[in-house]
């Protein structure tokens, strides 16, 4: 148990450094997208959620929670590709836009 | 433990891998708009890997409420995908909020699943979880309801406000601290939870609209750490890798946002920016300016070289970003070069504006970032600013006296002539009244931005 704790941690550590160093470079031209983009990925409790539904059917309280949950973290996943996908499709440069 | 239990946790961990690096390599894509769209593809198989991953999980037994749930997830996620541009500010701060209540609901039921017999380890970290993840939600659905303007965009604020969000603050921590103590004491949990989700409507409710992009951004942030939280309290890495990017991502979005604003987080958050400026509003009288009609300002567009446009949250509110990109075709054609100075806070979330004008089919090369055009303003003939107002304040430089000294802003008062289109004398939002608008070099072009954009493009466009 110790050992993974600290496991946890590492892996916590080294993913924010390497978020910091990712974003750090991303043009603010995109930083709407980021967001949207991080929120979808970011809907990934949903795997957490769906252990929970899927683990205990006798519990009503934990089915109706984890239902709720997954729910919205689906939209979250579906939404957030979505309306990021159709934001950069409108980003284009002069020479693309030139008829 | 069977092999094949070992078996299909392995495979599962290997999956949760692979989409870890899609997930890193997806961010990195987003760096350029030429390499963006591959990021969501590796985000869409990253998740889709991760979410078919999860269902060989040995111990899960029903998949009816499973398989409903996501299909009503995606119901609801297409419509939120499909709304208009100028919708995004509290599309993401709706997001947030669910995604926070998908956290908060879980850390929940595993409280009472695995309550008294909680490591004091994982206890921390599931308050850890509830509480960023009940005042994610509160927080981001107030947020949602100002930008919406269901709830009002003012500032409320109240005296000793700061004093009762810290008590409350305390008092949510001191629950935490007793639950890992006694993980057993289950009454306490819902006042914990219930004290987060209040807190979390007390800290929105003093923000006003000109600070939304802050604490968007820093709601982005808490609702990711949440999720890491969860990770941990899952023992799952994949949840901890995607919590702390989008946690690191928010935060520097944060960081960036008050930066561009010359405050402090502790400022954003604890000091409503409204109350400051009524009395520096007040002291000031009528002064002289100078006004152009549509014919004027679009005779002197015509006559330029070099026009730079300065967009603000009020040409998205006026939804003048099409007759802008009209503006902008035919200025082109005539051989001005026209571009677009970008202020980090323009619009009321991070990249608000880049995304309206490129929805408009303004080319992104010509959307210039504040650091890289400031400089050119001196050899600018018009700088054109339609619905900005305190990006473009040169008291910021000045003053000392402003309550927005020191706040980075585009230096259009340098360019050879300014014209700013705007509905009145009003002050703007913050109530600050901006010198720019009484400089020689100053023409006020006073109406709606989108019918005065319309008329000067009908002016332009009458030539030949």
């Amino acid at each position: 148990m110790g050992s993974s704790i600290i496991d946890a941690l590492f892996v916590f550590m080294l993913a924010a450094f390497i978020g910091f160093e990712v974003v750090r470079h991303v043009s603010p031209l995109l930083h709407t997208p980021l967001m949207s983009l991080t929120n979808a990925l970011d809907a990934i409790a949903v795997v957490g959620a769906i252990v929970l539904v899927g683990e205990h059917p006798n519990s009503r309280f934990a089915t109706v929670l984890g239902v709720i949950a997954i729910i919205a973290a689906t939209s979250n996943v579906v939404g957030g590709f979505f309306i990021t996908d159709r934001m950069l499709r409108m980003f284009k440069t002069s020479r693309s836009t030139k008829p | 433990m069977t092999t094949e239990f070992a078996g299909s946790q392995y495979v599962i961990e290997i999956i949760y891998l692979i989409a870890s690096a899609l997930f890193i390599l997806s961010l990195k894509w987003m760096s350029s708009p030429a390499t963006a769209r591959h990021g969501i593809l590796a985000g869409e198989i990253g998740m889709v890997l991760a979410i078919g991953g999860t269902m060989l999980h040995h111990g899960i037994v029903d998949w009816k409420w499973i398989i409903i749930a996501l299909v009503l997830g995606s119901g609801i996620g297409i419509p939120l995908g499909m709304v208009q541009m100028t919708a995004v500010p509290q599309r993401t701060a709706l997001s947030h909020a669910f995604g926070a209540l998908c956290v908060t609901l879980v850390g929940t039921a595993e409280f009472y699943l695995r309550s008294p017999d909680v490591p004091k380890f994982m206890m921390s970290v599931l308050s850890m979880e509830v509480i960023l993840g009940g005042l994610t939600f509160t927080g981001s659905l107030m947020a949602a309801g100002k930008l919406q303007e269901i709830l009002p965009q003012r500032p409320i604020t109240y005296k000793g406000q700061n004093l009762v969000n810290f008590l409350l603050f305390c008092v949510a921590v001191g629950s935490a601290v007793y639950l890992v103590l006694h993980p057993g004491m289950r009454p306490l949990f819902p006042l914990m939870v219930g004290i987060s989700l209040i807190f979390g409507v007390l800290l929105v409710i003093p923000i006003g609209g000109a600070d939304m992009p802050t604490v968007i951004s820093l709601l982005n942030s808490y609702a990711g750490l949440s999720a890491a939280a969860m990770g941990f309290v899952l023992q799952n890495k994949l949840l901890i890798i995607a919590g702390a990017l989008d946690g690191s991502s928010g935060f520097i979005l944060s960081v960036i946002m008050s930066k561009a604003m010359n405050r402090s987080f502790t400022n954003v958050l604890f000091g409503a920016f409204g109350q400051v400026q009524t009395s520096a509003a007040a002291g000031q009288e009528a002064k002289p300016v100078r006004s152009a009609t549509p014919e004027e300002a679009a005779a002197i567009l015509a006559a330029a070289n070099k026009v730079v446009i300065v967009p603000g949250y009020g040409m998205a509110v006026a939804q003048a970003q099409h007759k802008v990109r009209e503006l902008y075709d035919l200025l082109t054609k005539k051989g001005v070069e026209v571009r677009f100075a970008i202020h980090p806070v323009a619009g009321r979330m991070p990249g608000h504006m880049n995304v309206l004008l490129a929805e408009a089919d303004i080319p992104y090369d010509r959307l210039i970032e504040m650091d890289e055009i400031n400089g050119d303003f001196p050899q600018t003939d018009v700088a054109l600013v339609i619905g900005a107002n305190d990006v473009t304040n040169p008291a910021a430089r000045t003053d000392h006296s402003s309550p927005i000294f020191g706040m980075p802003i585009l230096d259009v008062d340098k360019a050879h002539t300014v014209m700013v289109i705007k509905r009145s004398m009003n002050p703007g939002f913050a109530g600050i009244d901006n010198p720019l608008y009484y400089l020689d070099n100053t023409l006020m072009l006073f109406g709606d931005a989108k019918q005065f954009v319309g008329a000067i493009v009908r002016e332009l466009g009458g030539g030949h």
